[in-house]
C-alpha cells in the first residue's frame, strides 16, 4: 500500500516537449512510472519518445485515461496549466514549477476547494511511491520500496537527504511527498498525515518543515489529537535571520512569526520526536521506529 | 520587491488613492523649486526602503524655502539609521517633497495575502501612526481584520465591515470606502505581497489621504509588471547579493565565519544550522540550485571569499539530478582558477558519489573530504576555531 499514487496511476506531463519536461519524463519512465500522455499546445499529434502528445489536457485524458498530471511549464503558464488540469477532471496534479505568483495560487486554492482534485506543490520535488511510481524530479535510486516509513516535507534536496539516511539505515518508504516551499500550496502537512495515518503499510512518519508560516504548528496539534503512529520531525532554519527569504518563497520569519524555535517547541509538545541534528536523523528514526 | 514611497504614491495616483501633492528630488535646489510650486509648508522625506524614518531624522517639516534647502541638504547623503536598517544605516540619495496637510485623525490600513486561509486580508486600526505590531500585541481589540476571497474580490460588505469597524463618521465613510476599493484593485493588479498606509489621515477638510505608502511586490510576478521592474533601485541591494543574483545564485550575507555552498534551499538552511551546532557560525546562505555547473561553483567561491570574515568553507551537495562527478569537476576547475585562501571541506552524497570523491582526491588540491554531514560540520568548525 501507499498513498495517492501507485502502479495503476496513469500520468500525463504538461510541458512534455520542453527541455525540463523531456528530461524528467524520461527519468520517470525509466523509474517505472506509467506515463501515458504529454500535453503541449500546438504539438498535438507528435510524440516525445513513445509518449503521444496532445494539444489539451481534455483530449489527453479522453484518449488515454490519464488520472494524474505532472506540470513542468514555466511560471507564467503554471496557473493556466493547473486550472486546465482541474477542469479536465484530473484527480492528482503535481506542479513542480518554481516561481508561481502568490496571487495565482490564492485563486487556485479557492477554486480547488470546490473540486475533487488534489494539487501537490507548486515549487516541489513531487511524490514517489518507491518501486511503483514517481511523479517528480527526485532521484529515484535513493529510495527503498516497501515501507514502513512515510515522508512529508516542504523541501527538495533536504528530503533526499532524509530519504537517503532512512535507506542507509535499512528503512524503506511507503510514499514520500514534497509539498513545496511556497507560502500557498495545494496540499499541506495534515492532508498527507491523514492519509499516512490511514495507510496500513505506513508504520511511522518523518515530517520535515522549515521556517515561515504556521503549517508545522497546526500539523503538530493535529498529530497530538489524531496520529496513531510515531512521528520524527525536523525543522530547518534555526540560524536564518528574520525578515529574509531563505531561497523558498515561503521560508521567511516575519514579525516574530514562523521561527524554527516555535515550530520545534510545538512539535515537542505534541509528542513528535524532534531531530535537532540533521546528521543523526537516520539513527534517531531507527531508534524510534524499530 | 520593495519600491520607494514616491513610486508607490505614483501608483496610488493612477488608482485614485488620494495622496498629498509632491515630487521627488536628488538635490536641494530642485527640492526648493518643488516646494515653491507646491506652496509652503512642505514635508521633506528620505526615500529609503526602511520604516522608522521619522525617528531617524529622515523626515522634516519646512516652513520656508530656506528650511527646505536645509532639510534637503541634511537628509540627502546622510546614512539614515532606523531600527530596520542596522547600525550602518542606509544612504539617502532622493527626497520626496510633499505639500503639508492638516491632520484630524490618523488611521492604519494595510492589505496582505494570508497564506493560511488563502485569502486577501485587510488590516485596519484607529491607532494610525503607531507601530502596528505593538498595537496588535497590546490592544488586539483595536485591530480589524477582514478577509476577501480573491475569486469574488472586494464587495460592499467588506468595505462596510472595515469602515464601520473603524467607527468612521458618516461623512468619511464614502471617501474611505472608495479609497479602500481602489487600493484593493491596485493590490491585486500589481501582485502585491504588502501594501501599507501608515498613517492614513482624515484631513481638516474631511477627506482621506495616504500620508505614507509602502508597497512590496511579489518577485515571482515581475514578469507581468515591466513597469515595476524599472522602479528597482540598485542602491538598496546588498552588493554581494546582487552579484550572486547575476549568476542565478541565491545568496544571503550573514555575520559568521564559515562560508557554505549547498544545492537546495532547505538543505542550505539545515547546513547553516549544523555549522552552528558544531560550534562555528555560518557566514552566508548560498543555494546553487539543482543545475549547478563549474561556472556557478566558481562564482559561488568568489562571492563567499569576498567576505573577509570567512575562515573556512563547507560545500554540501546532495547529488540527485545534479551528479556528484559533475559537481566535483566544477569544484576542482573553480578551485584551480581562483586562489583558495581558506580550507575547504567537501561533503558529497548521492548519484555517482564514488566517482566524485575520486576526482577530488586526485585533483592535488587541499580539499578536505568529509564522510557525512556531522563529520563535515565538525571538521569545518575545528578548522576555523
Amino acid at each position: 500500500m501507499s498513498i495517492l499514487i501507485n502502479k495503476q496511476t496513469r500520468v500525463l506531463v504538461q510541458g512534455i516537449t520542453g527541455q525540463e519536461g523531456q528530461f524528467h519524463t524520461r527519468q520517470c519512465i525509466e523509474y517505472g512510472t506509467n506515463v501515458v500522455a504529454g500535453v503541449t499546445p500546438g504539438k498535438g499529434g507528435q510524440s516525445m519518445d513513445a509518449v503521444p502528445v496532445y494539444n489539451t489536457v481534455q483530449q489527453a485524458r479522453e484518449q488515454t485515461g490519464a488520472n494524474a498530471s505532472m506540470i513542468l511549464v514555466p511560471p507564467p503558464f503554471a496557473a493556466d496549466a493547473i486550472l486546465e488540469a482541474i477542469d479536465a477532471g484530473i484527480e492528482l496534479i503535481v506542479c513542480i514549477t518554481e516561481g508561481v505568483p502568490v496571487m495565482d495560487m490564492l485563486k487556485i486554492k479557492n477554486y480547488l476547494a470546490r473540486t475533487q482534485t488534489r494539487l501537490i506543490g507548486p515549487n516541489c520535488p513531487g511524490i514517489i511511491t518507491p518501486g511503483e511510481c514517481k511523479i517528480g524530479i527526485m532521484p529515484g535510486r535513493i529510495h527503498k520500496p516497501g515501507g514502513p516509513v512515510g515522508v512529508v516535507s516542504r523541501s527538495g534536496t533536504l528530503t533526499y537527504e532524509v530519504v537517503h539516511q532512512l535507506t542507509q539505515m535499512g528503512m524503506g518508504q511507503t510514499t514520500c511527498i514534497g509539498i513545496g516551499g511556497d507560502p500557498v500550496n495545494g496540499t499541506g502537512f495534515i492532508d498527507c498525515l491523514e492519509r499516512f495515518n490511514a495507510d496500513p503499510e505506513t508504520e511511522a512518519v518523518v515530517m520535515v518543515g522549515e521556517i515561515g508560516g504556521n503549517a508545522e504548528e497546526k500539523a503538530s496539534a493535529w498529530i497530538a489529537a489524531n496520529m496513531k503512529k510515531p512521528v520524527v520531525g525536523f525543522i530547518a532554519g534555526l540560524t536564518a535571520p528574520p525578515g529574509r527569504r531563505m531561497g523558498h518563497a515561503g521560508a521567511i520569519v516575519s514579525g516574530g512569526q514562523g521561527t524554527a524555535e516555535a515550530k520545534i517547541k510545538a512539535m515537542q509538545e505534541s509528542g513528535i520526536h524532534v531531530c535537532k541534528d540533521l546528521g543523526s536523523l537516520g539513527k534517531l528514526c531507527k531508534k524510534v521506529f524499530i | 520587491m520593495k519600491i520607494h514611497e514616491y513610486q508607490a504614491k505614483g501608483l496610488f495616483r493612477q488608482y485614485n488613492v488620494p495622496v498629498p501633492n509632491g515630487n521627488v528630488s536628488t538635490n536641494s535646489d530642485e527640492a526648493a523649486k518643488i516646494a515653491e510650486q507646491l506652496g509652503l509648508p512642505v514635508a521633506v522625506k528620505a526615500q529609503v526602503h526602511a520604516g522608522g524614518r521619522g525617528k531617524g531624522g529622515g523626515v522634516r517639516v519646512a516652513k520656508t524655502l530656506k528650511e527646505v534647502v536645509e532639510a534637503a541638504d541634511a537628509i540627502l547623503g546622510m546614512s539614515l539609521v532606523t531600527k530596520q536598517t542596522g547600525s550602518e544605516g542606509k544612504k539617502v540619495s532622493k527626497v520626496l517633497v510633499e505639500q503639508g496637510v492638516t491632520i484630524k485623525k490618523e488611521l492604519y490600513l494595510s492589505i496582505v495575502p494570508d497564506r493560511e486561509t488563502a485569502t486577501v486580508t485587510i488590516v485596519a486600526s484607529q491607532d494610525g501612526g503607531m507601530n502596528i505590531e505593538e498595537v496588535a500585541e497590546k490592544t488586539p481589540e483595536r485591530i480589524i481584520k477582514v478577509s476577501v476571497n480573491p475569486l469574488t474580490g472586494i464587495k460592499g460588505y467588506h468595505l462596510n465591515q472595515v469602515a464601520f469597524g473603524l467607527e468612521l463618521e458618516p461623512a468619511i465613510r464614502k471617501p474611505f470606502s472608495a479609497l479602500l476599493k481602489n487600493l484593493y484593485a491596485l493590490f491585486v493588479d500589481y501582485d502585491c505581497s504588502m501594501v501599507e498606509i501608515n498613517p492614513l489621515i482624515i484631513t481638516g477638510e474631511n477627506t482621506v489621504m495616504a500620508l505614507d505608502a509602502k508597497m512590496d511586490i511579489d518577485s515571482n510576478a515581475l514578469f507581468r509588471h515591466p513597469d515595476v521592474v524599472t522602479m528597482h533601485d540598485p542602491d538598496e541591494d546588498d552588493p554581494k547579493e546582487a552579484e550572486a543574483a547575476k549568476y542565478n545564485l541565491n545568496y544571503i550575507n550573514l555575520d559568521g565565519n564559515v562560508g557554505n555552498m549547498v544545492n537546495g534551499a532547505g538543505l542550505a538552511m539545515a547546513t547553516m544550522d549544523i555549522i552552528k551546532q558544531a560550534g562555528a557560525s555560518p557566514a552566508n546562505f548560498l543555494d546553487v540550485g539543482g543545475g549547478a555547473n563549474a561556472e556557478m561553483v566558481e562564482n559561488g567561491f568568489r562571492i563567499i571569499l569576498s567576505d573577509p570574515n570567512v575562515k573556512g568553507i563547507l560545500i554540501n551537495i546532495f547529488g540527485g539530478i545534479l551528479r556528484c562527478d559533475v559537481l566535483a569537476s566544477g569544484v576542482v576547475q573553480a578551485a584551480k582558477k581562483i586562489q583558495l585562501s581558506v580550507p575547504v571541506v567537501v561533503r558529497m552524497e548521492g548519484t555517482n558519489v564514488e566517482e566524485g570523491r575520486r576526482i577530488l582526491a586526485e585533483s592535488g588540491l587541499a580539499l578536505i573530504n568529509a564522510t557525512d554531514l556531522a563529520d563535515a560540520a565538525k571538521k569545518v568548525a575545528e578548522l576555523v576555531s
